[in-house]
Parts: C-alpha cells; structure tokens; sequence
C-alpha cells in the first residue's frame, strides 16, 4: 500500500540522534600501526611487562594474516588503511586522573548526559552500575564501593590490570585467544581499554553492571576489551551500549569480549548497538567488526547473550558458547535491524563438548531501504557431546524491496545422540496486518511500530528491565514522526 | 431521521475487472441491513471497500459517513470516525498481545475526540465488562492478536473489540462463515446486546443462519455488483428456500 | 574393447588430455570439447577452503589412478544388465557399459511419436540447430570444474527431445554401469528438451558391478518449457570404491513443473548437484533426495534453487539415514532475485544418525532480495524418537523391529513423493536392502506394496 511504503521509507531515513562531537582536547598516539605504537599504549598504561610482550605477540601474528572474505557483504567494504587509524585517543586530563566524579572534566559528564547515561550516582537509575569509556579510555565507574562490599570488582580494564594483575593473566585470551581472528588479533596488540568484571564465588552480583562506549575523536579505532569472570555459584547480569558521532569516514571497532562462567555460575550479557550507520547513501559509519566468545567452563553453568543491534555500517559478530562443562546451557537472542546502506552479517556458534549441553538460538533480521541483513550461525555437536541439545529460530522481515535477508545456519553433528533443530522464515511486513490495526483506529506509523516489536519481542523480553525500554524507544524512535 | 451510511453509484474495480457496479444503499441510525449474495458477488469487496483497503480502484460514486467523505479517509481515520469492521478472516499479529493492541486503538480513538487516554486499570475494567458479552476467557487478552486463536476464537474476539471501540457503524463481513451453533449464538448474542437506536450494521453473509439469530430490518440481495432486490427479514427466507436463482439477474448483467 | 596394453593409468587432472576423441562430433562441439579442458586446467579441482567444498575433500579422488572411457563398448551379458537394471522400468532404454553406449543393449525401437531419443552424437548431426542452442548453456561449466571436465572429455551421451504436447507416460531409462574391468573414468550427459505443455520422465540409474575404484562425471541439462512437466530421477548404487559426481541443470519457463528424485545409495564419494532456475512465472520445482551411506561413504547433497520470476514455488525434502562411520552433508540455498516475488519456497532436510561415529554437516540457506516472499527452511539431526520406539514396543514389537520400521518410516516419506510407482517401488526394494534390521521389514513393505 501506498501509505505504507511512505512510512517505511520515513523511518528508512531518520536521522541518527547521537552523532554529535564533543569538543575536547585529547591525548593522542600519532596515527599508524608498529611495534612501536603498541610499546606508546603499552607505557601509557603503564602496562607490566607480560602485557606488553603479549601484545607484541599478537601483533607479529597479525602480520601473517590476512583479512577475511567469507562474510556475506553484497556491497563489499573499503579497503582499512591500518596505517592512517589513531590506535590511542584520551581525553586530557590533568596530573594523575580523577578520583572520583567530582573530579571527572564536566564536558565528558555532559556528553554522556546528552546520550542519556548520567554518571551521577544519585542521577542514575537505581542498581545500574556504569564504566564510561570514552575513546581509549575509562574515564569513571560508578558504584564501585557498594560493588567491593559484595566482593565484586567492576573497574575499567587498565585499572584491573594495575590491581589484579594475578585474575588479568590468569583469564587473559583464555577464551579468545590472540591468534583468534584478524580482528581480535589485531585487537590483542592494541587494545586500549575496556571493562573488566569479577564476581567471586557463591555471589549473586547486586546490580545490573553496564558500559557504554563512546567513539568521539576522528580517526581513531576503538579498541576495548572486556573481560568477565563469574566464579562458582555466581551470577551477573551486564550490558553495554555504544554511539559515535556523524563522521563521513569510516571508524573501525575491532572489541574482543571475554566470558568465563566456572561451575553453577550465570551470565548474561546484552548488547544495544548503536554506532553511527552512515548516512543514507552510504557515506561513512562504524565498521563494527567484533569477537564475542563466552566458554562456560563449569558444570551447569550458564551465558546468554542478548543484543539489539540498530547501528553501525557494517556489522559482522558472533557472540558465541563453547559449551564445555555438562549440562551447560547457551543462548542468543538477537535482534538486527538494518536500513539505509547498513550491512550486518551477524548470528552465533554454539560448541556442544560437554554433556547434555543446551543451546537455545533466536534471530531476528529486520531490513529495510537497500539494506543487507544476514544471519550466520554455527552449531556443532562434537562427539563427546552426548545428549545434546540445539533449537534455532531463525526469522527475517523486509520492509520494501530493495534490500535483503540471508540465512546461513551451519549444524555440524558427530554425536547420534543430539537433537538440533533449525528454523527460519522470511516475510515481510503484512500489508493486512496493517489495515487490520488502522481499521482499529490505529495510525500506520504506530501500526507499523507495533508490528516491528511484536516481531521482535521474544528477543527484546531478555533485556533487563532498566534497558527493554531503552531498546523498545530504540527500535520505534525511528518510526516516529515519519507520516505527514 | 438522517442518513448514517449513503452509498451512491459505487463502483469498484481491482486490476481492470468491476467488481461493484452501481451500488446504492442507505443506512440509518438504528437499523441493521444484512446483505445477502452468492459467492463473487461483491459482499466482500464492499466491507474492504469502505473500511478503506486501498487495493480497490473506485471508479465512480460516492459514500457519505455520518456527513463526511468516507472515501477520502485514511483506514484509522475511519475507524476513528466510528466504522468498525469485523473481518471475515481476522489478522494474526505475533508478538502484540491483545491488551497492547485494544489499548493503542482505544485510545487512538479518544484522541480522535479529544478526550484524555484510559489508563490500564480503566481499561481493564472496560474490557471485563464486554468480556462477558461474548464469553471471552481473560487469558486471550494476554495471548498475541489473534494468535492460535481457534476459529470460533477469532469470530468471538472481534465482536469482542467491535464492543469494546463501540463504533457508531458496524460491519459484519460474514462472521458467521465457519461457526457451529453455539458459537454463532454467542456471537450472535453478542451482536444483538450492541443494538441501539443510535448504531447501524451491515451484516454481511452467504447463509440465511444467521439472520435467524441476528434478525434485520432489511435485505439486500447482490448479485454481480449491484443489489437486484431489496425486502423485509422475508426475503432472507424466500433465499434460503429457493436459492439464489430464482432473482433474475438484471439485463446486461452477465449471469 | 579397449585392450590392456593401450590402458595408461594417471590422476583425474590427465584426463582431458587422454580421453580419445572417438565419437564423430561436429566441429563446433570438438571446438568447445578443447575450450573446456583449457578451463578445467585453469579451474584445477575444488578445494576445502571454497565454501562449497568444505566437507567434501577430493584428496582420495585426486590420488586415485583412472582409466580415460572410450573405444568400443565392453561385451556384457544381457542377462547381467538386466539383472542390474530397475526392475518394472520397461521403456525406452540407452545403456552405457563402462561410458561406452552399447546399441545391442540398448532399446530405442517403436517411440511415440513426438518422442526423439538418440545418441548425443547422433543428435548434433541430425539436429544440429536444436542441439547447438542447447548444449552446454545451462552446463557452461565457467566456474564449475567437474563441468568443463565433462566437457573436456565428452564422448557418446543421450539426447531426449519431447515435441510440443506430446505426453509420454512411460519414463526413459538411461543405465550406465561400470563392469569393475578398470578403474574407468566415464562422463555421462544428457540432454532433455521438453517444449511447450509436454510431459515427460527421465530416470538415470548408476551401477557397478566390481570392486575396483572407478569415477563417474555426470551433467544432465534439462530444458522445461511452458507449461511442460518433467521429472527426472537418479539412482546412484555403485559400490565402496565408486567417486559419482553428478551435476543437475534445469531452466523451467512459466507454469511449468519440475521434479528431482535423487536417490544415493552407495559409492565411496557421491557428490550431488541440482541446480534448477525458475525464469517463467508460476513454475514449481520440487528437489527430493534419500541419502544412506555407509561403511565410510561420504555423501554430499547441494541445492541451489534459483527465482528468477514471481510467483514460483519450489520444494527441497532431502532425509539421510547415516550409519557406521558414514558422513552425510546437505547444503541447500534458496536465492529469490528482486523482481521474483510472491515466491513460495520452502527447504527441509533431516538426518538420521544411527551410529555414534557417523557425522552430519547440514546447511540450509536464504538469499532473498525480494520483500513478498514466504521461504521457510528448516533442518533436523537426531536419533530416532525414544517415544516412538518406546511406543511400537508396548504394542509387542522387538527393540530392533521397532528400529527397522521408524526408520523405514524415515525413508519412506521421500520415496512416496515419487510419482512413477514402477520407479517407487523399485527404489522402495532397493532402500529396504540397505537398511539395518532388514529381515525384520518384510512384512510391512509387502503389505504396502499390497
């Protein structure tokens, strides 16, 4: 219908409300990659020696790899210029850093005030802990005491690796190993910062813990890492979420996220995405190129993965189990909404080792405008597997016809034993679904909002609470306002 | 007393093929007109037509709701204006429970009026009430719109929303297709409770069952687009008795 | 017959270079004969790190010592090859001994009229303007290697021509077997054109007889025209030894229907294509494969079913029952262009693994740059319903009757998606031997066949 095709083309170009620039002065390394430049971040950190040495080993392997090709990009990607990225950007600060918020340069509290994270504690919505990083760096955590009562340590990743140097080392590419992927590779010898999460055996962690990242200078790549242990019994629930601003280059995001759950132990992690996409020809964005693994090491133990993912130019991502300890469980829930020029190539891989290991899949793809948007997925059941268990849902819906959705589920089963199920279908958005809600009253715009999260709703209920309406403003912020 | 519906010399085309040749009909306040037809008639295509769907190219004619151009409104607006239509074969939309999606409409509805937005507790206290009508367990109104609705479900589930948007013209495209007997009395029953000197129906059916239960005011047979007969509850009767065939189909009409 | 002393053994990548040309081919087929090995050299053998390869290793095929076909057709005994054929398929018949068609075994005599069934070589003399338009379009072999291969070492292939309208009921029956005298590599083609609103079956059957390694390259083009309907089966039975690639290329016109039965039943590699593009509105293309290795056969089914135009529909059912140290992979893609809409496409394969140390690798995809579709896919691996058996054996039936009919069952649904019954309940027979717990089967297949 004619209507419809109007609003869909409305909300193929809203604009991106977070691409504004904080006018800063940063600290920064001269762009270009070279041993070197990692010895700079290495010293800026005042990283111990081990660090350092790791990180050179990365960087020596990545320069005998090359970057993948198998990703299904129908529109392709630039070529990255490696030696044209600044690898450190900080925000300048004076003598040591703050101490606490107070201390905080108040043009950075504004900005993450702008994006909606106020990093005043009594601002902030209750049992939700924040690591802002901005840029490379961390530049304040929040909660940290009432956290350290409880034994759980939240800190940004430099300062984990000043005061637990003993659990960085010990967990440090255990599950994403340096020479994992040329992104995380790459990621192994410069990564700047990030957050790093402990939670000690037998505790139940008291609050939601969340980062959000911010890519604010030109030319920089964002490189975090994060890292988090949940021991025996443990259990924690973390989200990040990330912006950039509107730049008509294009920035590269190469994070690596680390999870270890020991036995007993649970952890869910949630993802709203929502770098700069481009504009609506394509100019400019995040390449969002990230490595997302979790290992559940113990018996009974738990990771779920949950991600919106709205933003970036191009997306390609995995967020994935290794289902090593018996009876583990593993699950993704995702949503990919793509419009405009966006590509995401993103989807999960579930390693059943243990015994009867579960895994649980949801995808949803949303795209829209010329938009390619696939889902790729691995489930392998290795032989040791026995009684394993796999569902996968897998669906998309395409709003107009000038874009596409792709589905390249992989199920590689040596184990009789195991059950793995696929599902998937394709749509699009019903015309009758839509006269149905406008006979009703309902306006289109409203209609169409309605139908876009009610696709999405079996993924968008395993968001934490403080966040669901985050993500639910997210996904119909872009329908508002679009029918004359 | 006025005219609530007044269609004029409709005429309806989908891809190049009339459907609607020629339509003419009134409704007022108060009445219920059934329409009656064999399969291809047009029945349908008149439902969709004045709830709006856009598939249909109007050729020709006119239909004035309430003093307003009907057909230069969008759907919501329509609906907003008080047309309500009870779909022949209602959508499924999986992931909108029907709270959310009464909600959205109910108050869509109000703010067409300018009146305030109900909150939760007033709506659920609205939709208790009608619940009762056509016997709706509350556990549907948790489920998705229509979802894995069981097909007396869905007819009862409609009557149910037309109760609960209490719209000024209500359309039944056959609500009845599909129902065993006890379902067609509740929501026949449902139907009947509505009546009111100030609300108009068009009950839209192939079969005269269900005019034993929702008994109109008037008859109108259509045939080939164009209504060839019009009668009193009577005419229904003489249908079921002798079939269609026995209306003459007007000259140049094809049959 | 070709004597032991010119036999000269070499790898798969000599071939092209060593097959005689001894069918009389017009020029311009000599011509694309020799572009092909250019472009099988230039393609060299597929490996594991192309995506389309990536279970299916040629390693073993590229070491083993072949046989170039050709020369004059070995003698077999009538009474072997009819013993070896489907029983009940009584229609016309080509019948290639170690790739080399053999005119005593063959019977092309009394076709209705509007059926043509020649010799490809015959063919190319005769009808030279059909064949020329046809040959090798589908098949171009540009990036495929085991195309251009066939190609490159073309020699006699069957040629099947339906007129327009012309309904031919009976299937024909194109039995290529290897005698096990050498390891033979043989390249198998066939052309089928059926014009406007004909009907026609076509069944290749694979078989061989001896336990010496031997490859069989096998493309088949099919061209369905309007409103035509075609179905085309293949039976692959060669043994433990046997390396059987065959690639399937169909173009359906509008309102057209298509079907492939694919029925892989033995050899050590198997290794099946089909590739039909919907490029009229309203045609429909149902894929229908059985696979059943065993031992430590490997068999590799991959789909790709191409809309071109809208308001297609296309089916894919492929099962595999997998035992021993089997190793079944199923890859199966669905691509809607963007003018094809209202496409209706679904795709479902399931596995069966009855051994702890067989493998399924499965991968059914969606590529769809169309907005009003409905595709759905869907795949399963697992072992047979614990319910299930738990239930059968309450109703008195021993733990491995029990077994030996859920997986019967299992079968069963593919092969009744066959419309020819001689072909059915030929493959039904056939699917029974090859199943555990056989002896326990009969009475239930009898009763069915009753």
């Amino acid at each position: 219908m004619a209507d419809s095709t109007a609003t869909l083309d409305a909300w193929a170009e809203q604009e991106y409300k977070w691409g504004f620039v904080t006018d800063i002065e940063a600290d920064s390394a001269p762009p270009g990659l070279s041993e070197d430049i990692i010895r700079f971040i290495s010293a800026k950190k005042d990283e111990p020696e081990w660090l350092l040495e790791w990180r050179l080993r990365a960087y020596r392997h990545w320069l005998t790899m090359s970057p993948p090709h198998w990703q299904f990009l129908p529109r392709g990607y630039g070529p990255i210029d490696y030696q044209s990225i600044i690898y450190y950007s900080a925000p300048k600060q004076k003598g040591d850093g703050p101490k606490s918020l107070a201390e905080v340069d108040p043009k950075l509290l504004e900005t993450y005030e702008k994006l909606g994270i106020p990093l005043e504690e009594q601002m902030m919505l209750a049992g939700v802990a924040v690591d802002a990083v901005f840029d490379s760096v961390s530049v304040a955590t929040t909660f940290k005491e009432t956290l350290a009562e409880k034994g759980v340590i939240f800190c940004s990743f430099s300062e984990a690796v000043k005061e637990h140097p003993e659990l960085v080392q010990k967990y440090l590419g255990t599950v994403v190993p340096y020479s994992d992927n040329y992104f995380a590779t790459l990621n192994s010898a410069v990564f700047t910062d990030g957050s790093f999460v402990f939670v000690p055996k037998g505790v139940e962690c008291p609050m939601e813990l969340s980062t959000y990242f911010r890519i604010n200078a030109m030319n920089t790549g964002q490189f975090e890492r994060t890292l988090i242990v949940a021991e025996e019994g443990a259990s924690v629930s973390y989200l990040e979420g990330c912006t950039a601003p509107m730049r008509d280059e294009n920035q590269l995001h190469a994070a690596v996220v680390e999870l270890i759950a020991l036995d007993d132990a649970k952890i869910k992690y949630s993802t709203i995405q929502n770098w700069y996409p481009g504009d609506k020809d394509g100019t400019g964005g995040i390449y969002n190129f990230v490595t997302k693994r979790g290992k559940c090491i113990g018996k009974r133990s738990h990771i779920s993965w949950t991600q919106v993912e709205t933003g970036s130019a191009i997306t390609w991502k995995y967020p994935s189990c290794i289902l090593q300890g018996d009876d583990s469980i593993g699950e993704f829930y995702s949503v990919a909404m793509t419009n405009n020029r966006q590509q995401a190539d993103t989807g999960t891989k579930m390693i059943h080792i243990g015994k009867n290991t579960r895994s649980y899949i949801v995808s949803k793809g949303i795209s829209a405008g010329f938009a390619h948007n696939a889902y790729r997925g691995l489930v392998q059941v290795n032989r040791s597997a026995e009684n394993a268990r796999n569902y996968t849902q897998c669906d998309s819906l395409l709003m107009g016809d000038q874009c596409g959705a792709h589905t390249f589920p992989y199920i590689d089963v040596r184990n009789p034993t195991a059950h793995v199920e696929h599902e998937a279908t394709t749509s699009k958005i019903g015309e009758d679904q839509i006269f149905y809600c406008t006979q009703r009253g309902i306006t289109e715009e409203n209609a169409v909002s309605m139908i876009v999260n009610g696709f999405c709703k079996e993924v968008l209920k395993e968001l934490p609470m403080e966040f669901a309406v985050e993500a639910d403003k997210l996904l119909s912020i872009s329908l508002e306002g679009s029918v004359g | 007393m006025t005219a609530m519906l007044e269609i004029r010399n409709l005429h309806v085309s989908v891809e190049g093929q009339e459907i609607l040749r020629g339509l003419d009909l009134t409704i007022k306040p108060g009445e219920v007109h059934s329409i009656m037809g064999p399969n291809g008639s047009g029945k349908s295509t008149l439902a969709q037509v004045l709830a709006g769907r856009d598939s249909y190219d109007i050729t020709d004619g006119s239909v004035v709701f309430r003093g307003k151009d009907l057909l230069d409104m969008d759907p919501d607006e329509r609906a907003c204006e008080g047309v309500f239509l009870a779909f022949q074969y209602p959508v499924e939309i999986p992931g909108v429970k029907t709270t959310q999606f009464l909600k959205a409409a109910v108050n869509a509805i109000r703010a067409h009026h300018g009146e305030d937005e109900l909150d939760a507790a007033d709506l659920m206290g609205h939709f208790r009430e009608k619940m009762k009508l056509v016997h709706i367990e509350p556990d549907l109104l948790r489920r998705s719109v229509n979802e894995g609705f069981s097909g007396g479900e869905k007819k009862r589930a409609e009557i149910f929303q037309m109760a609960v948007l209490d719209p000024a013209l209500c359309i039944l495209d056959e609500t009845d297709s599909g129902l065993d007997i006890d379902a067609l009395k509740i929501v026949a029953d449902g139907v009947n409770s509505m009546r009111s000197p100030d609300r108009g129906f068009l009950v839209i059916t192939h079969y005269q069952r269900l005019l034993n239960y929702i008994v109109p005011d008037f008859v109108h047979v259509l045939v080939d687009g164009r209504i060839v007969q019009s009668g009193g509850k009577e005419l229904a009767l003489q249908l079921e008795e002798k079939g269609y065939g026995w209306i003459n189909a007007p000259v140049g009409a094809g049959a | 017959m070709i004597s032991t002393t010119d036999q000269r053994t070499m790898t798969i990548l000599d071939l092209p270079g060593a097959t005689p040309d001894d069918v009389a081919f017009p020029p311009w087929l000599a011509t694309m004969r020799r572009a092909a090995a250019t472009r099988f050299a230039e393609l060299g053998l597929p490996a594991r790190n192309d995506e389309e390869w990536r279970h299916t290793s040629l390693r073993s095929l590229q070491s083993t010592p072949l046989v170039p076909a050709g020369g004059t057709a070995s003698s077999l005994d009538a009474g072997v090859v009819n013993a070896a054929a489907l029983p009940g398929l009584t229609g016309p018949r080509l019948v290639f001994v170690d790739g080399v068609l053999s005119a005593d075994l063959s019977s092309l005599d009394a076709l209705p009229a509007g059926l043509t069934v020649l010799p490809l070589s015959e063919a190319a003399a005769r009808h030279e303007t059909l064949v020329r338009e046809h040959f090798g379009v589908l098949a171009d072999g540009a990036r495929e290697a085991f195309t251009s291969l066939n190609t490159a070492c073309l020699g006699e292939g069957t040629f099947v021509h339906v007129a327009r309208g012309v309904d031919i009921t009976e299937p024909i029956l194109v039995l290529a077997i290897a005698t096990g005298r050498a390891a033979t590599a043989t390249h198998p083609r066939l052309l089928l054109i059926a014009e406007e609103s004909s009907r026609a079956s076509v069944v290749e059957d694979y078989v061989s007889l001896g336990h010496v390694p031997h490859l069989t390259n096998i493309v088949t083009e099919i061209f369905v025209g309007a409103n035509a309907h075609v179905q085309h089966a293949m039976a692959v039975r060669e043994t433990d030894e046997a390396f059987n690639i065959s690639t399937l290329k169909v173009r359906q016109e509008r309102d057209s229907y298509f079907a492939s039965h694919s029925a892989l039943f033995g050899g050590a590699l198997v290794r099946n294509q089909v590739n039909p593009v919907l490029v009229g509105t309203g045609g429909h293309s149902l894929l229908n494969g059985l696979y059943l290795p065993r031992g430590r056969q490997h068999h590799d089914s991959h789909m790709r079913v191409e809309h071109q135009a809208p308001n297609c529909e296309s089916r894919q059912y492929y099962a595999g029952i997998l035992q021993d140290h089997a190793h079944g992979v199923f890859s199966g893609r669905i691509v809607v262009s963007q003018i094809a809409q209202k496409t209706d496409a679904i795709q479902q394969n399931r596995n069966l693994l009855l051994s702890k140390d067989a493998q399924a690798n499965t991968k059914p995809q969606l590529e769809i740059y169309a907005d009003d579709v409905r595709c759905t896919h869907g795949a399963t691996i697992g072992e047979l319903d614990e319910e299930a058996l738990f239930y059968l054996r309450s109703r008195c039936l021993s733990e491995e009757a029990a077994r030996g009919l859920l997986v019967y069952a299992f079968a069963r649904e593919g092969l009744e998606r066959i419309e020819l019954a001689p072909l059915r309940d030929a493959l039904t027979n056939l699917l029974v031997e090859q199943l555990p717990y056989r002896g326990l089967l009969d009475s239930f297949v009898g009763d069915e066949a009753g």
